[in-house]
């Protein structure tokens, strides 16, 4: 029997299995220890990629700071589906307070550990891409220039879907929302200039700066363990597809994350004080279709006649990303 | 210790007295020298522990205070004007939550045009906020609030916000008896919070509440605060007790109990009103004053009771529900529900304008000729003749140009203008 090459990917996943692993190296999902920081019978939808996202994020935080973790959210899918009160899905000291100041909330909440003399406990504040890339800006910001020492999640599926999917500073060109819909002379989102807040938080010069996306849970937990052993202003940007806002089926919420980083279209990478530090690679490059074809939000690239040139326009920001962040270093041929 | 110094100076070492644990401040007149004062008292280590934060708005000000007062920590702020209302979405979630946060409001107009000078427009309206609402008639009084504001808000659960007169008190210089450490601490215990992020007792504080418990919550908070019109003469008794003076409370009578005539006012411009009172007084004319100390709660009872044996009542207020009216007079009004008090109305001091006494000796002949028609809004010291020719250029022009521009034009360059 001729010897068969093992890849370190399982057909279509690229995911090592848990059990071929040492238990140390192990994710945290994987562990009987977790926390479920956001434990199970909210009512996010089926395949939220946000509720994922929260749980991986947290879970790790709640590991590396030995459970000695509080919480700000802002408002948002996150909070409403985790706490119509008097139920609660979160397993840690949380408080939600506004949309637009989780960032300044999250930042009383170190200064009060600060004087308290209880830096043991840490704080993480974590939002949707709303109340992080737009109303939140300035109180992240602000979170970001005084270097407070606060762990920011931004939980981004690229739209306002808890008040029925309106466009965001972070939803695609072309996109169709609720408001920018495939009417007119430029059906879907207008190609803007782009808000890249991860690269906004770089500017800022803070400690650390990651993206990542549940696709991948390993890399985000490892990133959330890496920005807890740290003190300051740390910001994770994760990519969280989601089914409602994006048309997308609720079983395809891991593979659009991954068709998102493997086209180029989500870069993922860590930086550290303002300079890359290191970039997660493409490993089969995939064109921008397969993932736009997926989502009904751009159904109308393609029919009733493919709208080619807007496909090309997306594509090329791909490919500017690929050139940017060097994403195609050691990439396997499909 | 008695010293002379000015009132953002007296505010800022009676706050530091109290043990902030978390300040958080953003710039604004006239606010600043408090929260400067206090940015030292920090830097120096003079006021230890507390962390100073210095924020991108009054929003991201309040909003720290909420998550510091739910990590339990005494938390404080201070703001003006814009600021005030810049944080609004944050006060009411502040008051909602039930977070004992002080704040200190150095009283301010609300623009446009904008005007950095004194009045209650920022103040009035955020009075439905749910914040408690404290006024000082002098620094000694803004001082002795700050004490009794702490110890308030953590012995209720709520905001407190501590009202004192732009300019006119934060930037005067006056004898104030400032409180000593030793004795702050022992009328303000440490902070207790009812409920904290704390990881030994997980809690979720903040989830969405619907139509089913909404109004009990809300019910909740009205009653939350009626127990603060006991609460609130309670601790400013107790504190004449351990400082030796009278400071706060709901109202203060002066020369009340005879009195026909009666003017009901907020904040410093009550020293004015009572030097009236006294030549009116000796004129023969039986007249007093009632200061509002606390507006938030509305202290009806005690108002209906300060005003029942008066004929007139002239409520003078420094801001106004612009198309309605009065905004302290229409409290007063439910006070005196049924009575048959009549009730006059004169917004006064609006955007830093003086309120003289001679303005004010004017104002009670109108009101004792019975010029003043009751149930009308009235602008002390307005300025007829200049709104007229306003009117008739709006009347009689197209495009007549930005009011504020057009009546600056017309008064020329004020400080060349005899006082």
């Amino acid at each position: 029997m001729a010897e068969q090459q093992i890849k370190g990917y399982q057909a279509g996943t690229f995911v090592i299995g848990n059990r071929l692993l040492d238990p140390e190296e192990r994710s945290v999902q994987a562990r009987m220890d977790r926390s479920n920081t956001l434990t199970s019978g909210h009512r996010a939808c089926r395949g939220c990629g946000e509720a994922l996202g929260a749980r991986y994020a947290l879970d790790a935080a709640m590991r590396a700071s030995g459970g000695r973790m509080i919480a700000a959210n802002a408002t948002g899918c996150l909070e409403v589906f985790s706490t119509p009160f008097p139920e609660s899905s979160w397993r840690l000291p949380w408080v939600h307070s506004l949309f637009g100041n989780a960032p300044a909330v999250a930042a009383g909440m170190a200064a009060a550990m600060k004087a308290k003399g209880r830096e043991d406990v840490r704080v993480v504040g974590q939002a949707g891409d709303g109340g992080t890339v737009d109303i939140g800006f300035a109180c992240l910001s602000g979170m970001f220039e005084r270097n407070d020492d606060v762990l920011f999640i931004c939980y981004d599926n690229q739209g306002y879907m808890n008040t029925g999917v309106q466009r965001s500073g972070a939803t695609p060109p072309a996109a169709r929302t609720a408001n920018t819909k495939p009417v007119g002379a430029e059906p879907g989102n207008v190609f803007g200039q782009g808000k890249d807040v991860p690269a906004i938080a770089m500017a800022h010069g803070i400690p650390y700066v990651a993206t990542a996306t549940v696709a991948e849970p390993r890399d985000l937990e490892a990133k959330v363990e890496r920005a807890m052993g740290m003190r300051g202003a740390r910001y994770i940007h994760a990519f969280v597809p989601c089914p409602l806002g994006w048309g997308s089926a609720s079983e395809d919420t891991i593979l659009l994350a991954r068709l998102a980083k493997e086209t180029g279209l989500f870069p993922v990478f860590e930086a550290e004080h303002g300079e890359v530090t290191a970039v997660s690679p493409i490993r089969r490059r995939q064109p921008v279709t397969e993932y736009l074809q997926r989502q009904k939000r751009f159904a109308h690239l393609f029919a009733p006649t493919e709208n080619s040139e807007v496909i090309e326009r997306i594509q090329a920001g791909a490919d500017r990303n690929i050139a940017r962040f060097g994403l195609l270093a050691g990439a396997e041929g499909p | 210790m008695l010293e002379q110094l000015e009132g953002s100076q007296a505010v800022a070492r009676t706050v530091a007295a109290c043990r902030p644990e978390v300040i958080s401040a953003y710039p604004i007149s006239p606010q600043t020298h408090i929260v400067e004062a206090l940015s030292d008292l920090v830097r120096t280590g003079d006021l230890d522990p507390c962390e100073y934060m210095m924020v991108e708005s009054e929003f991201a000000a309040m909003s720290a205070c909420i998550g510091a007062s739910a990590a339990g920590a005494r938390a404080y702020t201070a703001t003006a004007s814009q600021g005030l209302l810049y944080m609004a979405e944050a006060l009411y979630n502040a008051s909602g939550l039930g977070l004992p946060i002080v704040m200190t409001l150095a009283n301010r107009a609300i623009g446009a045009p904008i005007n950095i000078w004194n009045d209650h427009s920022d103040s009035m309206s955020q009075r439905d906020s749910g914040w408690i609402q404290l006024y000082a008639e002098t620094n000694q009084e803004a001082a002795d609030l700050h004490v009794q504001a702490f110890r308030l808000a953590e012995e209720i659960s709520l905001p407190v916000m501590v009202c004192m007169d732009g300019f006119i008190l934060t930037h005067a210089f006056e004898r104030v008896d400032l409180p000593t450490q030793d004795a702050v601490d022992s009328f303000l215990p440490a902070y207790e919070p009812r409920q904290v992020l704390d990881p030994a007792e997980p809690v979720t504080i903040g989830a969405m509440v619907g139509p089913e418990a909404f109004t009990e919550v809300r019910y909740l908070m009205h009653a939350k605060q009626l127990q603060a019109l006991d609460a609130i003469p309670a601790i400013a008794s107790e504190f004449e007790d351990s400082f030796g003076r009278s400071s706060g409370g709901l109202l203060r009578g002066y020369r009340i109990d005879d009195a026909e005539t009666v003017v009901v006012a907020l904040g410093s411009v009550l020293g004015t009103i009572e030097d009236a009172v006294d030549e009116l007084r000796e004129q023969g004319v039986k007249a007093g004053a009632l200061g509002i100390k606390c507006f938030r709660p509305w202290p009806l009872e005690d108002v209906r009771d300060a005003l029942a044996g008066a004929q007139r009542v002239v409520v003078i207020e420094k801001a106004f529900a612009v198309g309605a009216g009065g905004i302290v007079g229409q409290n007063v009004r439910l006070a005196l529900d049924g009575l048959g008090i009549r009730v006059h109305d004169v917004v006064a001091g609006l955007g830093g304008r003086p309120i003289t006494k001679r303005s004010l000796r004017s104002l009670f002949e109108d009101v004792f000729a019975d010029r003043l028609e009751p149930g009308v809004l009235h602008f002390l010291d307005l300025d007829r003749e200049v709104v007229e020719r306003e009117l008739e250029r709006i009347r009689s022009h197209a495009r007549p140009g930005p009011h504020a521009e057009n009546i600056v034009r017309e008064l020329g360059i004020v400080a060349a203008r005899p006082h």
